[in-house]
C-alpha cells in the first residue's frame, strides 16, 4: 500500500478535479432541473459511507472476538469516515430537500434513520476518546450494531414510504438516463478510492500511536 | 324542542366550518406579473460541493496535524532515550 499510496492520491485528485466538469456537462433532469446535480456526490457519499460501515463492522467483529489490534485500528479509522461522509450526506440531502421538498429538513424514515446511524458512529468515537481503559471492546460492540443498522437505513424508503425517493430510482436510472448513470458510477468510484486512501492514512496514524505507546512503555521499563 | 333543533343546526354549521375553510386551497390561481423561481437552485448546488471540499480539506488537515504531533512526540522520546543512554 505504501508504494501505491502516492499514485492513487494522484488518480483520486484527477478524478475529483474532473468531476465538476463532468457534472456540468451531464444534461439536466426533467423535473428537478439544476438541483438534481447534487445527486452525483450525494449518492456517492452514501456509497462511501456504506463501504466504511462494512469495514467498521468486520473490523469490530474481528477486534471483539479475536482481540486483533490491527482490526481495532481499522475499526476506529472507518468509524471516523462514517461520521465524515454521513455529515456530508445529510448536509447535501438537506440542500437538495430545500429545493425539491421546500424544507431544509424532513423527518422522513430514511433521513431520520440515517441521522441515527451517524449518531451511533459518533457515539463510537466518543466512547473511544472518553471511555478510558477497555473502551475498545465497548466501541467494537457499537460498531457491530451500527453496521447491523445500515440495511434498515437502505430499505427504509421501501418499507415506510414517505417523501424520500425509493431504491427503485437507482434500478431504472441506467435505462432512463444513461449519462447520469455513467456519472454516478464515476463519482462512486472516486469516493470509494477516497475511502481507501483516507483509511490508509488513518490506520497509519493508529499504527504510529501504538508505536509511541510501545516506546513510552519501553522507557518506563 | 326549538332549542334542540337550533343546537343541532349550529353544530352542523360549526362542524362543516373546516371544510369551507379548505376551499380556497383547492383552486388554481393564475399568477400575475413576472414569474421567478422562489428558491434558486444554483446556490444550493454550489454550497453542496463547496461544503464537501471544505470538509475534506479540514479532515485531511486534522490527520496531517495528528500525524505530525505523534512524530514530534516520537522524536522527543528518542532524544530522551539517547540522553539516558549517554548518562
Amino acid at each position: 500500500m505504501k508504494k501505491l499510496f502516492v499514485p492513487l492520491v494522484i488518480v483520486a485528485a484527477a478524478m475529483f478535479a474532473y468531476a465538476p466538469v463532468a457534472i456540468n456537462k451531464v444534461p439536466l433532469e426533467s423535473t428537478m432541473l439544476l438541483v438534481q446535480k447534487i445527486f452525483y456526490f450525494h449518492f456517492a457519499t452514501w456509497m462511501a459511507l456504506t463501504a466504511a460501515i462494512a469495514v467498521c463492522g468486520v473490523a469490530s467483529l474481528i477486534s471483539l472476538f479475536k482481540g486483533s489490534k490491527v482490526a481495532d485500528w481499522y475499526g476506529v479509522a472507518s468509524a471516523e469516515l462514517v461520521v465524515i461522509f454521513g455529515v456530508f450526506g445529510l448536509f447535501s440531502g438537506s440542500l437538495w430537500g430545500r429545493k425539491a421538498w421546500g424544507v431544509w429538513w424532513q423527518w422522513d424514515p430514511r433521513v431520520t434513520m440515517a441521522t441515527m446511524l451517524v449518531l451511533i458512529f459518533l457515539g463510537y468515537l466518543m466512547v473511544r476518546k472518553y471511555g478510558g481503559p477497555g473502551s475498545e471492546k465497548l466501541a467494537a460492540a457499537m460498531g457491530i450494531f451500527g453496521a447491523a443498522t445500515a440495511p434498515f437505513v437502505y430499505k427504509a424508503t421501501d418499507w415506510w414510504r414517505n417523501i424520500h425517493p425509493p431504491t427503485t430510482v437507482m434500478r431504472t436510472l441506467g435505462e432512463k438516463f444513461p449519462a447520469a448513470w455513467d456519472l454516478v458510477l464515476y463519482c462512486t468510484g472516486a469516493f470509494l478510492l477516497l475511502v481507501v486512501l483516507l483509511l490508509a492514512a488513518r490506520v497509519r496514524l493508529e499504527a504510529m500511536r501504538a508505536e509511541l505507546d510501545r516506546m513510552y512503555l519501553a522507557l518506563e521499563d | 324542542m326549538v332549542r334542540r333543533v337550533l343546537f343541532a343546526c349550529l353544530s352542523i354549521v360549526l362542524a362543516s366550518a373546516p371544510v369551507f375553510a379548505q376551499q380556497p386551497g383547492q383552486e388554481f390561481v393564475p399568477v400575475t406579473g413576472p414569474v421567478t423561481e422562489q428558491i434558486p437552485a444554483a446556490p444550493l448546488v454550489i454550497s453542496s460541493y463547496a461544503f464537501f471540499l471544505v470538509l475534506l480539506f479540514v479532515y485531511l488537515w486534522t490527520i496531517w496535524r495528528r500525524i505530525g504531533k505523534v512524530e514530534a512526540d516520537m522524536r522527543a522520546l528518542e532524544r530522551q532515550t539517547e540522553r539516558g543512554q549517554h548518562r
